[in-house]
């Protein structure tokens, strides 16, 4: 047995599961440099970007927390561009229940996770993967395709699950024992939270999971009408960066084909949309106080007139008989004097 | 009362950036820094009083503080053996 004088490089979310990851590998005295990918969708960052929870404390960045629980090196490589962009609207291996390509966003990683291991002069990739833990991307076939795909064949480890699955080049060399590796399947957490107690971690996140934007129902309904709605204009099926934050804040409205509003929620949901102006117009009531909205795409007038009335009846002027909203785009200001929209189920048709 | 801050060796200013970029520059920062030199982190992203001290924790570099003045935040790091 040759343990030690060896580096890995280790997924890191914060989780239960990749911070056991990260320190069954470590007390082989492995050198770990722990790795956290950010995409734009998690959850948590978009919370901490809106000031907190609701209950006003903020959440914490568990990836860190982990890191620092560990002690462990931990460095945030930033994903989010146009080919991940390219990934999530075609997924070689298809969506899981919601917006989630988790064996392709998985194939993507590993890809960035191997050059990282080449640059850092590692020996291996590991992960917190436990194998039947997810129905999709956790499957013995789907892991197989992820290791092969990203180019770490033999060199992706999933310490908890490594005695189910077939021994790595790093097990095989010697350099990691297999033997205090684990063999843990499946959804339940019973042995992991027993893990965690015997190794005196504690505070990870509850429940596990979930994240990912792309697996919320709601956000991937309004990444697909997006999608939808851009092929249907001629354009292309694509999202950026910047739609990824707009899908992420305020109520969104589909007016037709043609266009789409999206209605502040609160002052911080208001100073976010001032910020992606360029390119849409902006509502918002003269002389009450009401949210920021945009719209996006080519309304026609009558659409005009139903993204004003909405966007009056999220106002103070929500019970006046009349209410004026000022559009601005670019340069051009126009003001319609319109009625707050009082028909719910007309709004609920529309919302997204 | 404690002891004044080291005046830094270098300072950067992620005002408007949002969480995890402060720590991605801090820690870019860092590296080009000697031993034992002090970075101070300008930032408006309030996450990163959470985020420095957990940072330097893991990367065993020494957080000396972090002071909110009205809507920005200083945040000192003195560069430590890893």
């Amino acid at each position: 047995m040759t343990v030690g004088a060896t580096k890995a490089i280790g997924l890191i979310s914060g989780g239960l599961d990749s911070t056991l990851a990260v320190a069954l590998v470590r007390r082989q005295g492995i050198e770990v440099k722990a790795v956290n990918f950010y995409t734009g969708l998690c959850i948590t960052e978009t919370q901490r970007r809106k000031g907190g929870r609701a209950d006003g404390t903020m959440p914490q960045n568990e990836a860190l927390r982990a890191a620092a629980d560990l002690e462990v090196d931990v460095e945030y490589v930033d994903i989010s561009g146009k080919d991940y962009f390219h990934m999530l609207v075609h997924p070689r291996w298809g969506y899981g229940a919601n917006a989630n390509p988790c064996v392709d966003c998985r194939v993507f990683m590993m890809r960035r996770a191997r050059e990282i291991m080449v640059a850092e002069g590692a020996e291996f990739v590991f992960t917190g993967e436990v194998l039947g833990q997810r129905p999709k991307s956790q499957r013995r076939d789907t892991l197989r395709i992820i290791e092969r795909e990203s180019g770490l064949e033999g060199r992706l480890l999933r310490p908890l699950s490594a005695q189910l699955l077939e021994p790595t080049l790093p097990e095989r060399e010697g350099k990691v024992d297999r033997s205090r590796l684990l063999d843990i399947s499946g959804r339940s957490r019973q042995r992991q939270m027993a893990l965690a107690a015997e190794l005196g971690l504690s505070g990870w996140p509850q429940p596990a999971g979930g994240c990912c934007y792309l697996t919320d129902e709601s956000f991937a309904r309004k990444f697909f009408d997006i999608l939808d709605a851009r092929e249907a204009a001629g354009g292309e099926r694509a999202i950026e960066k910047d739609d990824v934050i707009l899908l992420s804040t305020g109520r969104h409205f589909r007016l037709s084909p043609r266009a789409k509003l999206v209605v502040a929620r609160n002052e911080v949901e208001n100073a976010l949309l001032e910020h992606h102006v360029a390119g849409r117009a902006r509502l918002e009531a003269r002389d009450v106080v009401g949210p920021v909205a945009l719209v996006e795409g080519a309304p026609t007038w009558e659409e005009r007139l139903v993204a004003a009335r909405i966007v009056a009846r999220y106002g103070r002027g929500k019970d006046a008989p009349k209410v004026v909203i000022g559009w601005r785009e670019e340069d051009l200001q126009e003001f319609y004097e319109v009625e707050p929209e009082r028909d719910e189920a007309r709004i609920e048709a529309l919302r997204l | 009362m404690s002891a004044p801050l080291p005046p830094p060796a270098r300072t950067i200013d992620t005002s408007g950036k949002l969480c995890p970029f402060p720590i991605v520059e801090a820690a870019r920062a860092v590296k080009g820094l000697e031993r034992g030199a002090v970075l101070c982190v300008i930032a408006t992203d309030p996450g990163i009083e959470l985020d420095m001290p957990m940072w330097c924790k893991a990367t065993r570099n020494e957080h000396l503080g972090t002071f909110r003045e009205g809507g920005r935040f200083r945040s000192f790091v003195r560069k430590g053996g890893r």
